[in-house]
């Protein structure tokens, strides 16, 4: 195991590669989960503003 | 089967909505089996060492920032010839995916540079080329932001992606036109060292991996998109989790 | 309109000659009458060069390796100073609606914008080039290079910002989004013209870098003024 974490030495930039990213791919997905949250409460409020016209 | 009823945003919403999923599953599933290929199968390289196994996620990244640049222009295309308004909404959603593709392959490429040929960046054709990419993608989303009227953005962005997109062939020859004009400089790095099947394999895999990942969040993000800019329109407003 | 543009025998009244002619004599005139404002980003260029040797060290060689990029960088920021000049006036005032509506050509009518745009930025940028070559002692082979070099490359930024000026009309973040959206299209022209001069001090043949930046300059010269006119016409929508 911890053979694999040292990947023969160059464990820093083969997980630096891996683990940034893994970062940004769950960033991603968290932002667009985000986007989604926000346009559908945006959504809501402009079906509650038609509704009461 | 009639595919203009896909033109409209309602029918695409929900269309998109029953298939990302699958393109997500397959995109996990693919993702899985190629690192399994990348860190269990593929052999120590003889030169590089452990330190190769960056590829697999690197030459992805890469593949994908471009061919979602050339995607999204002809997303963009058919928005100006046609005017519709689902082409432009599918560009707009691709255009972050495509950045951060480009990121993944600028980063992972520095710390693959470094280990191998010493140094994390090389002003070379493709490092180079990768990064005006990666500028080409922001000056893109900043001018949909910085619009206000979303048809204008609409239009304005498709004309720069299009634009954008006849420099990139001219990036990529350079790559070849590189190679003639400085002749015996340095490392040859177009020249993809002669690799066991088993590693194009993996890289295969991982690229189909990236492809199906891409056409998830885009379908997701468009879904997103629509929501924002068609609300109002009757057929959200009553839609469940919606309606008031 | 149609008095002032001496029309020979078999020209059409709103044909692509015609309309590229009116627009070059209107814009030369025009930029002509605010000298002092082509006189400031000619300044700016000059200053920007002579900043190089101030920052780093003064060392012959190294300036004269530095020189033909910083000259270029140079030319191609002072190009980016001057675009919004091609539209802005005019789209603020209502003649750029005009001109679209007229019935001549829109592409020619902004290529004769471009023509003057290069007149009065590019063409002085060249001419300059030999005399800042001196302050980082580029021989006469090599300036002459970063010369030719900018002479087919300057037109090109001409045309690429011509792009980038229309399609941020009247948007928010002015010039530093103006300078995101070209930047990256001027690069590649950058790399060409600029490595013309390291080819000639590496003794390797200039021909494939000015063959490439001739052919760049082909390329934009029909197409940009058709992605401009339709830029112009997306931002008067």
């Amino acid at each position: 195991m911890s053979e694999f974490i040292a990947m023969g030495g160059y464990g820093f930039y083969v997980w630096g590669a891996y683990v940034v990213t893994a970062v940004v791919i769950v960033a991603e997905l968290v932002a667009l989960r985000a986007r989604r949250r926000a346009a559908e409460s945006l959504a809501a409020g402009t079906a509650r503003t038609e509704a009461t016209r | 089967m009639n595919f203009y009823q896909f033109s409209s945003p309602a029918t695409f919403y929900s269309f998109a909505g029953r298939i990302a999923p699958w393109f997500a599953a397959a995109a996990a599933v693919l993702a899985i089996v190629g690192l399994w290929i990348g860190f269990a199968v593929a052999p120590t390289d003889f030169q590089q060492g452990e330190a190769y196994r960056i590829i697999f996620i690197h030459v992805a990244a890469a593949w994908m920032s471009m061919f979602i640049y050339l995607v999204m222009a002809f997303w963009g295309m058919l928005a100006l010839a046609f005017n519709t308004r689902l082409s432009a909404m599918m560009a707009q959603a691709l255009a972050p995916t495509g950045a951060l593709m480009t990121f993944i392959a600028l980063w992972t490429g520095a710390l693959w540079g470094r280990p191998t040929w010493g140094t994390y960046w090389a002003w070379d054709a493709r490092m180079t080329s990768e990064l005006i990419l990666l500028f080409l993608y922001f000056g893109i989303m900043a001018l949909r932001s910085a619009i206000d009227d979303p048809r204008r953005a609409d239009r304005a962005c498709a004309l720069l992606t299009i634009v954008g997109a006849v420099n990139i062939p001219i990036i990529y020859f350079s790559v070849q036109w590189w190679n003639t004009l400085h002749q015996g400089a340095s490392v040859s790095l177009s020249a993809a060292p002669k690799m066991a099947s088993i590693m194009l394999l993996g890289m295969l895999v991982m690229t189909f991996a990236a492809w199906f990942y891409t056409i998830a969040v885009a379908l997701w993000r468009v879904r997103a998109i629509i929501l924002e800019r068609e609300r109002g329109s009757g057929w959200i407003s009553g839609m469940q989790g919606i309606a008031a | 309109m149609t008095g002032a543009l001496a029309l020979s025998d078999n020209e059409t009244p709103f044909g692509v000659g015609a309309a590229l002619r009116w627009a070059v004599v209107r814009d030369l005139r025009l930029a002509l009458r605010s000298r002092a404002e082509l006189g400031v980003q000619l300044l700016f260029y000059v200053i920007v060069v002579s900043l190089f040797p101030l920052a780093s060290s003064p060392d012959r060689t190294l300036l004269a390796t530095m020189g033909p990029g910083v000259i270029w960088v140079a030319a191609l920021l002072a190009s980016l100073l001057s675009l919004p000049r091609l539209f802005a006036s005019d789209f603020t005032d209502g003649t750029l609606e005009q001109i679209a509506l007229s019935p001549f050509p829109l592409p020619a009518l902004v290529s004769g914008k471009i023509l003057a745009h290069w007149l009065t930025t590019g063409l002085p940028i060249v001419v300059l080039a030999p005399m800042l070559g001196l302050q980082y002692g580029l021989d006469a082979e090599i300036s002459g290079i970063v010369m030719l070099a900018l002479l087919i490359g300057t037109p090109i930024l001409s045309l690429l910002g011509a792009i980038g000026a229309a399609l941020t009309l009247g948007v928010r973040g002015g010039g530093s989004l103006l300078a995101l959206l070209v930047l990256p299209l001027y690069v590649p022209v950058l790399i060409f013209g600029a490595g013309a001069a390291d080819a000639v001090r590496a003794g390797l043949s200039v021909s494939a870098h000015l063959s490439l930046l001739t052919s760049g300059l082909l390329i934009a010269l029909v197409g940009a003024p058709l992605a401009t006119a339709t830029a112009v016409r997306i931002a008067l929508d």
